[in-house]
């Protein structure tokens, strides 16, 4: 079931048109990914979610309910976090917390502590001296603590280290085993690749893919490192082959991921010596569509 | 500059007057503009000798004294005796203004918000961007002091020479250079901006009622603040030099201080503690309400110390009030009076028509404080929880309502009771409550306005300042400038009832109680409908 849908939502601001006719849709108890370059148009996909920005045109519902007009009882019961958090430079971390946690209603003082722990935080000390993660880690306990039944994330983990990455990742599987959704927008694929059943990927306001992993992952390529008795000969006219490389270490190639069984048995006539196979990633996914457009833009 | 210190302050220099290329045109053309406009109009107002005898009487009073300075040559009440008195102390204010807001926000806020670290970690000087930052205010102050001076004497008003005029524009700006270096000290000590240009705002206050009470009572009081300093020059009329030089010369003495705790702090710290803070929240601070309060709490202390300060200090010159103007037959017409009421009333009505002015400050502040929340983006951390946006305009709402009522009850309770101490009169303190009081709907107003900006047009709400800023003029200066009516009753603070001089007015007061609500309840209406930036 669909608890969180848009319909051909489209923003414009001024004469840019941020969101051009987006669909998403996230289900319960999935965890979303939702990831595109720089300036794609996150955000503000995010920020329409949460009625703070009206949307042009198109429609999007969470729990049923149109996220402008019932903006405050959706937010009762969704968590966010923004992906440039800014707080009040003369209150405590602990401080913002209470009030972020008391503000959606709902208290939970011994998840909030264990969070605290976990994520390591100092809750005395004033947002001012607060570094980036830190920043960071006052809205994710507070997201976390609260128990809502969706969890909005814009790019929570672009100022954590690896370790407090772990924690982060750990918590969104503790959720997701809670049968809680979760819509996050990223631009870590491993990070996509271990958390999420779907993802969309958006580029220029647009939707450009989207699926489950698995089926994103038709779309990919898996390379191959071989050495043969022989040389392989006719590989370059075969269908998804492609970018094939001689070395010392042997021949690389890239291959469709539909066409890999074709080419397997093709190679396997010339007397394989070693097959090394590297998995398919998002990452070239992605990076095929940011280089149709150069990557990047403005955030 | 050779020292590695001060490495590229010339560009950097040049980086500020980039970034402030509409700002500082915009503030040297209307302080030039307005102090040769102003001038030019005197000669209009007062073409004869006997006219200006007849104001520089009405002038001669503590109250004015308190208000705009001691008049200097009033015995010969020259055009430019005139300007030195009526104008100089009120522009070279606005001046202190210009110049602290400026330098805080190159200085203590770029720093705040992250900009000064990306240029520290150019091959910049450690002091370069504070260096900078005052070699464009001391260069914007030398251009205003130059091109108001050249103005005033290219008028070619008889009584405003070379000399005089060039030492109007010193004073403004030495004031401007002086004020200049009291921010840059405090962008040192202090840790945010609001800290900052909140302290340099404090001390031109103090030095402003200090030369209030000195220039009334002791003049040892007024030679202890530089505006006091400023007004000694008595130009146009003695034309003294030296008080420039002192001013310039505890500028530099301030510059120098603010180097050196620049170059010895950290990028980012202050000199002024700050403790470490509290693990969880108050009950208090768990709603928009206690946030938007508890931000802002600080700020609203002072103004409410300040408030009591300025009703204590105005009423204070009520002792000699009475005395005072029985002998003077022109201040009747000046006041227009009516028969059965005192001049003391007069007085008070007039005065509570600043003072409710003043108090819509603080007001405005805070329902502006929301929007300056939103340019941080910190609105949608509230928005995205269970917080609707009528309940959170309505809590700045409400306190920018009470704020203004306070502000209003502690400046007329600190006045009258000090008036009453100070003078035998059948005045009650209920009088000059109820006379400041009836102002509330005038301040709704502007809230409203205010209000109804933030819910459409966030990004214009200076506007509101503007309108407060004419209505100061025309209300309050309207009398010495004789301007038509319509131009007066543009301002809704025209249209209340002057207690206890008049009879309390139901019609005007509903009026504006009516708009005040229509303006607030539109507000709200554009506020539920408009993007939240952030
Ligand atoms: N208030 C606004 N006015 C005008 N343009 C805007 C506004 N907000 C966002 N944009 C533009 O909309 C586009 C999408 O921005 P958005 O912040 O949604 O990108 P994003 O995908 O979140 O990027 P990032 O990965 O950098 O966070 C950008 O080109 C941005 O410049
Ligand atoms: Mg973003």
């Amino acid at each position: 079931m669909a608890i969180l849908k848009t319909n051909q939502l489209t923003k414009q601001f001024g004469d840019f048109k941020a969101l051009d006719g987006v669909n998403i849709e996230v289900n319960e108890g999935e965890v979303y990914g939702f990831i595109g370059p720089n300036g794609a148009g996150k955000s503000t996909t995010i920020r329409v979610l949460l009625g703070v920005l009206k949307a042009s045109s198109g429609e999007a519902t969470i729990f049923g309910q149109d996220v402008w007009k019932d903006a405050v009882a959706i937010h009762k019961r969704i968590a966010y976090v923004p992906g440039d958090v800014n707080l009040w430079p003369n209150l405590t971390g602990g401080e913002v917390i209470d009030l972020f946690v008391k503000l959606r209603g709902g208290n939970n003082q011994s998840r909030r502590e264990e969070l605290i722990k976990k994520f390591d935080l100092d809750p005395t000390k004033k947002c001012r001296t607060y570094s980036k993660g830190n920043r960071q880690k006052v809205a994710l306990i507070a997201a976390f603590s609260s128990d809502a039944d969706l969890y909005i994330l814009d790019e929570p983990t672009s100022g954590l280290d690896p370790l407090m990455e772990r924690v982060f990742q750990e918590s969104v599987i503790d959720l997701k085993r809670e049968g809680k959704s979760i819509l996050l927008s990223s631009h870590i694929l491993s990070e996509v690749e271990k958390l999420c059943d779907r993802v969309g990927i958006i580029r220029q306001g647009h939707i450009i893919e989207s699926g489950t992993l698995h089926e994103l992952r038709h779309l990919t390529r898996t390379h191959l490192l071989v050495e043969t008795k022989q040389p392989i000969t006719s590989l370059e006219g075969m269908k998804g082959v492609h970018d094939i490389e001689e070395s010392e270490k042997g021949l690389s190639i890239q291959v469709d991921s539909e066409e890999l069984d074709q080419v397997l048995q093709h190679i396997s006539q010339f007397g394989v010596v070693k097959l090394e196979s590297a998995p398919p990633t998002l990452e070239d996914l992605f990076m095929r569509h940011y280089e149709s457009t150069g990557a990047g833009g403005a955030s | 500059m050779a020292n590695p210190l001060f490495n590229q302050t010339w560009k950097l220099s040049r980086f500020i007057l980039r970034r402030d290329r509409f700002k500082l045109p915009i503030w040297l053309l209307s302080l030039t503009g307005i102090t040769i406009l102003i001038a030019e109009s005197f000669t209009g107002l007062y073409p004869t000798d006997e006219s200006r005898e007849s104001i520089a009487q009405t002038m001669v009073n503590p109250a004015m004294t308190a208000m705009v300075g001691p008049g200097y040559g009033l015995d010969n009440y020259t055009i430019g005796a005139m300007m030195a008195h009526q104008m100089l102390l009120f522009t070279a204010i606005t001046v202190a203004i210009m110049s602290i807001l400026i330098v805080a926000n190159h200085t203590r806020a770029d720093e705040e918000d992250g900009n000064l670290e990306m240029i520290r970690a150019l091959p910049t000087g450690r002091l370069s961007n504070l260096s900078a930052t005052i070699v464009v205010l001391l260069g914007v102050n030398v251009v205003l002091a130059m091109a108001s001076g050249l103005g005033l004497y290219a008028l070619g008003i008889e009584s405003m020479d070379l000399q005089g005029s060039l030492l109007y524009g010193a004073a403004l700006g030495a004031t401007g250079f002086f004020f200049t270096s009291v921010t840059a000290l405090f962008a040192q000590l202090s840790e945010s901006s609001r800290g900052t240009i909140g302290l340099s705002f404090t001390v031109l206050g103090v030095a402003y009622f200090l030369r209030a009470i000195g220039d009334v009572s002791n003049e040892a009081f007024s030679w202890a603040s530089p505006l006091g300093w400023i007004l000694g020059t008595e130009v146009y009329v003695n034309n003294y030099w030296w008080p420039i030089v002192l001013t310039c010369g505890v500028s530099v003495l301030f510059i120098l201080i603010a180097l050196y705790l620049s170059s010895i702090r950290d990028l980012g710290a202050g000199f002024l503690p700050s403790k470490p803070g509290k693990k969880n929240a108050s009950p208090f601070l768990q709603s928009p309400l206690g946030l938007a309060l508890r931000l802002q709490r600080t700020g609203l202390i002072s103004w409410a110390v300040g408030m009591v300060f300025l009703g204590v200090s105005y009423g204070s010159v009520f002792g000699d009030l009475d005395s005072f103007f029985n002998d003077m037959e022109v201040m009747e017409e000046f006041l227009s009076p009516v028969a059965g009421v005192s001049i003391t009333e007069q007085f008070t009505a007039k005065l509570m028509s600043i003072i409710s002015m003043i108090c819509t400050i603080p007001a405005l502040m805070v329902l502006f404080k929301l929007k300056g929340e939103e340019k941080k983006n910190r609105v949608e951390h509230l928005l995205g929880r269970a917080v609707s946006r009528t309940r959170l305009l309505g809590s700045y709402f409400v306190i920018s309502l009470i704020t203004g009522f306070v502000m209003l009850s502690l400046a007329a309770l600190g006045l009258g009771s000090v008036a009453l101490s100070v003078m035998d009169s059948s005045m009650s303190l209920g009088t000059f409550y109820s006379s400041a009081m009836v102002y509330m709907p005038a301040m709704a107003v502007m809230i409203g306005i205010a209000a109804l900006l933030v819910g459409f047009l966030p990004n214009i709400t200076g506007f509101t300042w503007l309108y407060l800023g004419y209505s100061f003029f025309v209300v309050y200066l309207g009398g010495m400038f004789q301007f038509e009516e319509w131009v007066g009753n543009m301002s809704p603070f025209a249209h209340v009832p002057q207690l206890p001089v008049q009879e309390m007015e139901w019609g005007s007061t509903s009026a504006l109680i009516v708009i005040a609500v229509a303006l607030i309840v539109a507000g709200f209406a554009g506020y539920n409908k408009r993007d939240i930036q952030g």
